[in-house]
């Protein structure tokens, strides 16, 4: 299959995208890892008349820990955060980046390109919003930092402007005592997961410090559980309170019947992957290897 | 649409063999490995992105190539099915694909044996769960998986000493 005939434009840097992004306006689209776009332009549900190949430009790229922060470079690969030993750390980001997809797609695909997509089945996103997230966001002059949770806006829709690009991701590292967990259940390695579900705990003793939820698929966009988060919150991680932010959980998914499934079989779904992820979360943060991910067959 | 097409000038390595070609930015990959070079031993299965048929390595990484664009492969080394073999030797991992019958129909072979040739160049000694995660973006029709999975594990054991 070929797209539509398109004009390519190789940036050499972050800021001469973005002035291109300018020029261009609405009949532009940037080339990151392409594994999204490529098969919309394939299928001609998207059709730019100029495309901007973001994978010449050097630097982009990286894993930094840096004053309680880790710096994801816009087009770091999901296979090099899945084989980094600073992600490693941060085991919610390792079960993130080691399943997405397939080792091809994860060759291929970047953290960057996933966010600004904004697709509401994307991975990402709902692992980063447990954590303190910002994304860099870049104009040809100049930069800013938006908090996750304001840069997603809706599905497919971000707080980019039209010449803006991300440029990094920044992570806060977790207090001592923390643990997270990422499941997402899909019916095979490449397509997108039917639910997905992430916890990031504190915890102190046996009480939950802080919690955040978040549930992906289920929704136009991430969806953060916040009675979920308050049933633990200050709490002993009981089966009782597990119970209460399960039913939580299931209660603020809006999950929409199509074929992956019945919205009621993702409501069941979901509260499940949240119970087991709050679990996996504790056992991590007291210090157990557990490994979680992806869910397929 | 662009009132003119363009057409942009890319290098690349296939197999060890350099070429310089003037392509159509919208090509892919896979078109210009199989039109342009006449490798029809990468093959399109899905043209999707799903099934893995199209897989070649890309600077060692096992890539999709109905999913990348040729343009994109500039500067590139590339290694196809048809660059497995040495000297008119079979690899380690296409004898253990003939021995230990891991195909049937063979349509998702070439795509099976470049994502086993990036596993095996990051893992001497695989486990059985990591064969099956390094080829869940195979996919075989014929659902062939078990006798893939000791292909796989074959070549490993050949592969060790090397």
């Amino acid at each position: 299959m070929y797209p539509r005939a398109f004009h390519y434009h190789r940036a050499g840097s972050l800021e001469e995208a973005s002035a291109m992004l300018s020029e261009f306006g609405d009949e532009a689209k940037l080339l990151a890892g392409g594994q999204s776009l490529i098969p919309l332009m394939k299928l001609r549900y998207a059709n730019p008349n100029h495309l901007v190949d973001l994978n010449f430009i050097s630097g982009t790229s990286y894993i930094k820990e840096e004053s309680g922060t880790v710096r994801f470079g816009a087009l770091t690969r999901h296979a090099e955060i899945e084989h980094s030993t600073v992600a490693a750390k941060l085991p919610i980001i390792h079960d993130c980046a080691a399943g997405i997809a397939d080792v091809q797609v994860r060759n291929r695909g970047t953290i960057g390109g996933s966010l600004a997509e904004a697709d509401p089945s994307g991975d990402w996103a709902t692992v980063l919003m447990t954590l303190e997230t910002e994304v860099r966001c870049q104009k040809s002059k100049g930069d800013r930092r938006v908090r996750l949770a304001d840069f997603i806006k809706d599905a497919y829709t971000t707080a980019l402007a039209h010449d803006e690009l991300v440029s990094e991701v920044v992570v806060r590292i977790p207090p001592h005592g923390s643990g997270g967990a990422y499941l997402a259940f899909k019916r095979s390695a490449p397509v997108y997961p039917t639910a997905s579900a992430a916890v990031q705990l504190t915890m102190d003793g046996e009480v939950c410090k802080d919690v955040a939820i978040a549930l992906g698929c289920v929704g136009l966009t991430t969806i953060k559980a916040k009675d979920a988060e308050k049933a633990l919150r200050g709490q002993p991680v009981t089966q009782k309170t597990m119970a209460t932010a399960v039913e939580a959980a299931r209660a603020v998914a809006e999950p929409q019947s199509d074929m992956r499934g019945s919205a009621d079989y993702k409501r069941t779904l979901v509260g499940s992957l949240v119970n087991r992820a709050i679990d996996i979360a504790v056992r991590r943060a007291r210090g157990e290897q557990i490994e979680a991910g992806h869910i397929y067959a | 649409m662009p009132d003119v097409i363009q057409k942009v000038a890319i290098k690349l390595s296939v197999n060890g063999k350099p070429h310089s070609l003037t392509i159509e930015p919208r090509m892919l990959l896979v078109e210009l490995i199989r039109e342009v070079l006449d490798l029809t031993g990468t093959h399109v299965g899905c043209d999707t992105t799903y099934c893995g048929a199209c897989t070649v390595l890309m600077n060692g990484a096992a890539v999709k190539s109905c999913t990348v664009f040729a343009v994109q492969a500039d500067g590139a080394q590339i290694m196809t099915v048809e660059g497995l073999e040495k000297d008119g030797q079979l690899h380690p991992i296409q004898k253990a694909f003939g021995d230990a019958r891991g195909l049937q129909c063979g349509y998702c072979t070439p795509g099976l044996m470049l994502s086993t040739a990036q596993l095996l160049s990051q893992n001497k000694e695989p486990s059985e769960r990591e064969m099956r995660k390094a080829i869940a973006g195979n996919t075989c029709r014929c659902t062939g998986y078990q006798n893939i999975l000791k292909a796989i594990q074959m070549a490993a054991q050949s592969m060790k000493g090397a």
